[in-house]
């Protein structure tokens, strides 16, 4: 049995440091020339940090809004996996689903998971929720308004908070060698491509290194059982 | 008007994906094809946008402090630091570069 006690400081622990970090959103969405208003829009309502991040680069990058708005898409699907083991997990009751779904992210989903017990998967998904929601958009709204405070965001190092991000979240997804090779090729595609091709697209083409990976996969996997035979 | 247009259809789109996760039947995203590339993809978008926004601006490649400051997040993971401390070293530390000329 673990107590709730301890499920809530978990929860505390992983909501507050993540929901701190929305600052940095906050000042490098301000830096990538949004408004205050847009900025805390992105939070309130899009409240998937990987996302955000990716939108608002490929904004500043000159990127249009639609391919922007894809390369945010396709980082945001991996939260319909989440929704998918959580809604066991959970037990959500249909009428709250549509309110619950808005904090399906990887840190409520990491904390729900590690859990026991389903009730302390229920606790720890919705402390983690709740803390880092109203942290998040708390921190978003003092990182847009400070921005000009802050002065040049880049003197600062604030423009490395997004990559910074990004690696964090990326680390603990590098366990096998097919994802290390996905994201190798990822990378160079991202970057080759970079200089020839319009901005936010790279970043769409990168992704078809892991459809490609899967599919070259399969066929290694195929001709050596047939080689067997 | 692009920036709202980007932020509404973002906001939907990550939304509808959220809610579908937990209302489809277990069944339907239960392939192993499926759920593999939903593993990877993201290791290969996060891959590429690390990469462009540690190395790149408007659009050319460029080696600046920022790689330092990556390089800084890269020794806080692998020294198992918290999230907030890994995102903190990576700025100072391109702040520092920076400050130094880099």
């Amino acid at each position: 049995m673990k107590a709730d006690s301890a499920v809530v400081r978990d929860a505390l622990g992983v909501g507050v440091a993540v929901g701190l970090s929305g600052f940095a959103f906050g000042v490098t969405a301000a830096g990538a020339g949004l408004d205050v208003l847009q900025i805390c829009a992105l939070s309130l309502l899009v409240f998937t940090g990987a996302s955000q991040f990716a939108l608002v680069g490929a904004l500043a990058a000159g990127g249009n809004p639609f391919t922007a708005a894809a390369g945010a898409f396709f980082l945001g699907t991996r939260n319909a996996f989440y929704g998918l083991r959580l809604s066991q997990l959970l037990a959500v009751r249909r009428a709250v689903r549509p309110l619950a779904a808005h904090w399906v992210i990887d840190e409520t989903t990491a904390v729900a998971l590690a859990q026991p017990t389903r009730r302390a998967a229920r606790i720890g998904f919705t402390v983690t929720g709740l803390t880092l929601y109203l942290l998040w958009n708390l921190t978003t709204l003092l990182g847009a308004l400070g921005a000009e405070a802050v002065g040049d965001t880049n003197a600062w190092g604030l423009d490395a908070a997004g990559p910074a991000v990004f690696l964090a979240l990326l680390a603990p997804m590098l366990r096998t060698t097919t994802d290390r090779v996905v994201a190798g090729i990822a990378v160079l595609l991202g970057l080759g491509l970079l200089p020839v091709l319009p901005a936010g697209v790279p970043v769409l083409v990168a992704a078809l290194a892991a459809p490609a990976v899967l599919w070259w996969q399969g066929r290694m996997a195929g001709r050596r059982t047939g080689a067997d035979r | 008007m692009n920036v709202w247009i980007a932020i509404g259809v973002t906001a939907a789109a990550c939304y509808l994906v959220k809610l579908a996760g937990l209302l489809v039947p277990a069944g339907a995203l239960e392939r192993p094809l499926v759920r593999r590339l939903a593993a990877l993809l993201p290791v290969a978008l996060l891959a590429a946008l690390t990469a462009q926004q540690s190395f790149s601006t408007g659009g050319a490649l460029v080696l600046d402090a920022r790689a330092a400051g990556l390089a800084a997040a890269a020794a806080a993971l692998v020294l198992r630091a918290p999230f907030l401390v890994v995102v903190a070293a990576a700025v100072a530390v391109t702040a520092a570069a920076r400050a130094l000329g880099a």
